[in-house]
């Protein structure tokens, strides 16, 4: 649900990072925060635990440069992988307009990357909506670790509709911006 | 057509302004500020704070939608207002229509009392341009003229210039 102010010419959109707990969502957004230019990029506010997992959520506005005339700002959200902070996942997901999913690649993550999906799936439900509706791409998210599972086998069991993939190793940044941009560009063209 | 259910039109603005306008100078708050659930600022008006309004305004929504999930475990629908009590400086929120959150900032030159009064009446007057906006959306079947290919072309290429290593 973007916000398109026709008075003062802004439009506002919401994507939102999901993915199971660790996998790396805010590691994405502070590449982000740390690489765009800093009179682009507002605060980056996260509400986290003391042992640096996402409690509610981290937020960071960017500012795209004006696109005909309409000043246009992306709201990064990260929703808390953790299963227990469901409630705060669905509030989140309220009024998004793009999603990016961070898969873990490791092995030992694969149950929890399929019952996040899940989850998103279902959160998505809750507000009428269908993940095919909503601008969307998939990050495979730790590529650089031993003890992965193939990017063929994710897919299968992830992406079986293929939807833009990416491979990633976002502590290096790698993969992060191919990501964001795959979903920017894609919330942006459903408007014209 | 994205379901861009949610577009603010001039005339619409204007009277929320006016509405805001009138309510910062008869509670004698320092800022008030518009915003929606989902944490979108729509307006906001007053002395310009020293923060950044978008994080705010994030945030803002994320204490009203926390205090409505608490409001529901006991038992209420949600709470329609909230308080929260600094040593100087002191914040107020109002649920406005079913999407909508008014908040506003306030010191020690006013008073809470003064200032639940007067936003009564601007939630009542707030409310009767967001139902009439949500009403035209409603039957607004209008593609966007301004949001062509030239437009998806042009955001591209600003995507790629702010997305890059």
């Amino acid at each position: 649900m973007s916000l398109i102010n026709y008075s003062s010419r802004e439009i506002n959109v919401k994507i939102v990072y999901y993915g199971p707990g660790l996998c790396g969502k805010t590691t994405n957004i502070q590449y982000i925060y740390n690489k765009v230019s800093p009179d682009t990029k507002g605060k980056l506010i996260t509400l986290a635990t003391e042992m640096d997992r996402t409690l509610f959520f981290d937020f960071l506005p960017l500012e795209l440069g004006k696109v005909k005339g309409f000043k246009t700002r992306f709201h990064l959200y990260t929703v808390p992988g953790q299963v227990y902070y469901d409630a705060s996942r669905k509030l989140i997901l309220r009024g998004v307009d793009g999603v990016v999913f961070v898969a873990d690649s490791q092995r030992s993550r694969y149950d929890a990357n399929i019952e996040s999906l899940y989850n998103l799936h279902e959160n998505l439900n809750e507000y009428n909506l269908k993940l095919e509706e909503v601008p969307y791409a998939i990050q495979y998210n730790k590529r650089d670790l031993p003890d992965i599972i193939s990017v063929d086998d994710l897919q299968q069991e992830l992406n079986p509709k293929e939807f833009p993939s990416f491979e990633a190793v976002a502590t290096k940044g790698i993969g992060v911006f191919d990501t964001l941009k795959a979903v920017a560009k894609a919330v942006l063209r459903n408007l014209s | 057509m994205v379901r861009t259910n949610w577009k603010v039109f001039e005339e619409d603005y204007w009277a929320i302004n006016t509405t805001l306008q009138e309510l910062l100078q008869n509670s004698n708050a320092t800022s008030v500020l518009l915003l929606d659930k989902t944490g979108q600022m729509i307006a906001s008006l007053g002395e310009e704070p020293q923060f950044d309004l978008h994080s705010f305004a994030s945030l803002c929504a994320a204490d009203f939608e926390a205090n409505a999930q608490l409001a529901q475990l006991i038992g209420e629908k949600d709470f329609a207002t909230l308080y929260h009590q600094g040593s100087n400086e002191s914040m107020y929120l109002a649920r406005v229509a079913k999407d909508i959150i008014l908040v506003i900032l306030f010191d020690k030159r006013t008073t809470l009392g003064l200032v639940r009064l007067r936003t009564k009446k601007a939630v009542d007057n707030l409310a009767t341009v967001i139902t009439r906006l949500y009403d035209k959306l409603e039957y607004e079947n209008e593609e966007l003229k301004e949001f062509d290919e030239e437009f998806a072309a042009e955001a591209e290429v600003e995507i790629d210039s702010l997305f890059s290593d």
